[in-house]
């Protein structure tokens, strides 16, 4: 497979080991051209830890992560190719301007990209602060600044790791505004991130990491479903439905609350019960799924069993 | 596109240029040669001579003052100087989390390491010609420029006097570029920069220290801190090459492991810091 052909990022089996600590256990990664792809998990789950294997800047213990199809622990820099972003918070030189260390930078990526620095100044919004030393930025300024170097690599892949960390609530929502931008103009981004509100709202594929271990990877939809949807019912007979509900092998937790009849059911057995309640005479009125949260699911797989969910 | 190793150096020294630090070695490397001159000429009118040849010719050619400075500053000073960037140049970038955003460009880490090892070595180098350059400068001023006496005693003309100067200090960019090698090693192992710096200088200390204890007489010639005054052997007549070509391979002894460590550490090392 040639490198333009293979996917932005594949990890196989990656492990990474500090003395008796198992930061990464064998994780698997599939992000695939023109994801936004989730990377979730608590803290100290080997997010930050597999993000740096990724950019090579820290040598796996086992396994490998390639980029484009290219290692960058055999390929160095030319894995980075078409590649950008931080971990942790963007750091600079505090002594230099935002554009005197964006120039830095481009050099180092080997272009002279005067033009394109006004361009990534513009786009996160820098413009009149350009001249101004790093040192005197806020938390807010720096996470976008690291956006801007990190688009001066016009890239494919944009890998960020907790970019709305410290931001206040117009900050983040400046900062999901422009990941969503970059997503539509076709780059695949990789964002590790503990707002799980912004995941659910800007990725459509997600892994989620606990204890170094891949507990989920797939289609954010795909993981609502098997998460079991809840649903609202309203009836012409709400007593005799929740007597129906009940009996149907697979509804669970079935109640009468004020808005009508609620339970737990996989899509299979809600056709079931719907056609059992015909059968009975009792009309449907309004039934409506209610998908878990990704937040539900988050605590759910990492705070509990994640075998569970997946039966 | 991968960007040159030129063009890596000249972003390094770029960085160098803008940090206050950098001017506080070459502050001590200017200021030391002026106040030397300033306290020369005011005790030279009271009480004229010195201990050695050179500070007894003080007063008779601006050029001894270099010559006389390179002696005094060579022993802990220049080292001083040297290990302030070198011992800074990996370690700062590590413990301010800058290393990763350049380790995250078209460079690779051997580029950056070339860079950075090439420009605490113009620094060290920098240090020195200036201290020289300042030194004669004020020595000139003060005492003119005159023909000087070299070590074996032979009266040598004021322009070939410039030269032995310039050979003289050319000479011991030696040692001290093996300080700045191993500088960059403690730099790149230790990832802290007070480390470095204090591990850097500590080490010509305990050399001296070492030179002093009485049964290890016979180590003297190897050690770093013997080296530093092997550029005299160009202010005598005929040149005496032989401390200079010892202390040619001596240095090569510790600073080409240091380096090659200091390379190998960096290649591999996991940049996790910041």
């Amino acid at each position: 497979m040639g490198a333009e052909e293979a996917p932005p990022v594949k990890a196989r089996g990656l492990v990474k080991r500090y003395d008796e600590v198992l930061a990464v256990d064998h994780i698997d990664l599939n992000v695939r051209a023109g994801d936004v792809y989730g990377f979730l998990g608590p803290n100290g789950a080997g997010k930050t830890t597999t993000l740096r294997m990724a950019l090579g800047l820290i040598t796996p213990t086992e396994g490998v992560v390639e980029l484009f199809g290219r290692d960058p622990m055999r390929h160095g820099a030319r894995a980075l190719e078409g590649v950008a972003g931080f971990v942790e918070a963007p750091r600079f030189y505090p002594y230099m301007s935002a554009r005197k260390n964006l120039e830095l930078l481009a050099a180092l990526d080997g272009r002279d990209a005067k033009q394109l620095i006004g361009e990534v100044l513009d786009t996160v919004e820098l413009t009149p602060r350009a001249a101004h030393r790093v040192g005197g930025f806020s938390h807010g300024m720096r996470q976008r600044l690291g956006i801007a170097a990190a688009l001066l690599r016009r890239p494919r892949l944009l890998i960020l790791d907790e970019p709305a960390t410290g931001l206040d609530p117009a900050g983040m929502r400046d900062m999901r505004l422009l990941i969503r931008r970059l997503a539509d103009d076709g780059i695949t981004v990789l964002l590790s991130s503990h707002q799980l509100p912004e995941v659910q709202e800007l990725c459509d594929r997600v892994a989620i990491v606990q204890t170094g271990r891949v507990v989920y990877e797939g289609a954010l939809a795909d993981l609502r479903r098997q998460g079991g949807a809840s649903y609202r019912l309203a009836t012409t007979d709400d007593a005799r439905a929740l007597e129906l509900a009940r009996a149907q092998s697979g509804v669970e937790h079935a109640s009468i609350g004020e808005h009508g009849l609620t339970f737990e059911a996989q899509e299979s057995d809600v056709g079931r019960l719907s056609l059992a309640l015909g059968q009975a005479g009792v009309a449907i009125l309004a039934l409506t799924p209610e998908l878990a949260t990704l937040e539900d699911l988050f605590f759910r797989l990492t705070e509990g069993d994640p075998l569970a969910l997946a039966a | 596109m991968k960007p040159s190793t030129l063009v890596v150096l000249r972003w390094e020294l770029r960085k160098l240029v803008s940090q206050k630090r950098t001017y506080l070695g070459f502050a001590l490397a200017v200021a030391l040669p002026v106040i030397f001159v300033i306290v020369e000429g005011l005790r030279h009118r009271h009480d004229r001579g010195g201990d050695s040849i050179f500070a007894s010719e003080i007063t008779q050619s601006g050029l001894a003052t270099p010559v006389l400075m390179l002696l005094f500053l060579s022993a802990f000073m220049l080292p001083l100087i040297a290990s302030l960037v070198a011992g800074d140049i990996v370690a700062n970038e590590d413990g301010n989390g800058t290393l990763k955003t350049i380790l995250t460009r078209s460079v690779d880490r051997g580029q950056v390491f070339a860079a950075k090892a090439i420009a605490a070595m113009i620094y060290a180098t920098i240090a020195v010609f200036l201290s020289a350059a300042v030194a004669t400068a004020a020595g000139v001023a003060s005492w003119g420029f005159h023909s000087i006496r070299t070590l074996s005693g032979t009266v040598v003309l004021a322009p070939k006097g410039l030269l032995l100067v310039f050979a003289a200090n050319l000479t011991y960019l030696i040692p001290l570029l093996t300080v700045v090698a191993i500088g960059v090693l403690l730099s790149t192992a230790t990832r802290n920069s007070a480390a470095a710096v204090v591990g850097t200088i500590g080490l010509v200390i305990m050399l001296y220290i070492v030179s002093t204890i009485p049964g290890l007489e016979g180590i003297h010639p190897y050690l770093l801190t013997q080296q530093f005054q092997a550029w005299q052997g160009l202010m005598r007549t005929p040149t005496d090459w032989a401390p200079i070509t010892h202390s040619a391979w001596v240095c090569a002894l510790y600073a080409g492991p240091s380096l090659l460590a200091a390379y190998l550490v960096f290649l591999r090392r996991d940049v996790a810091g910041g």
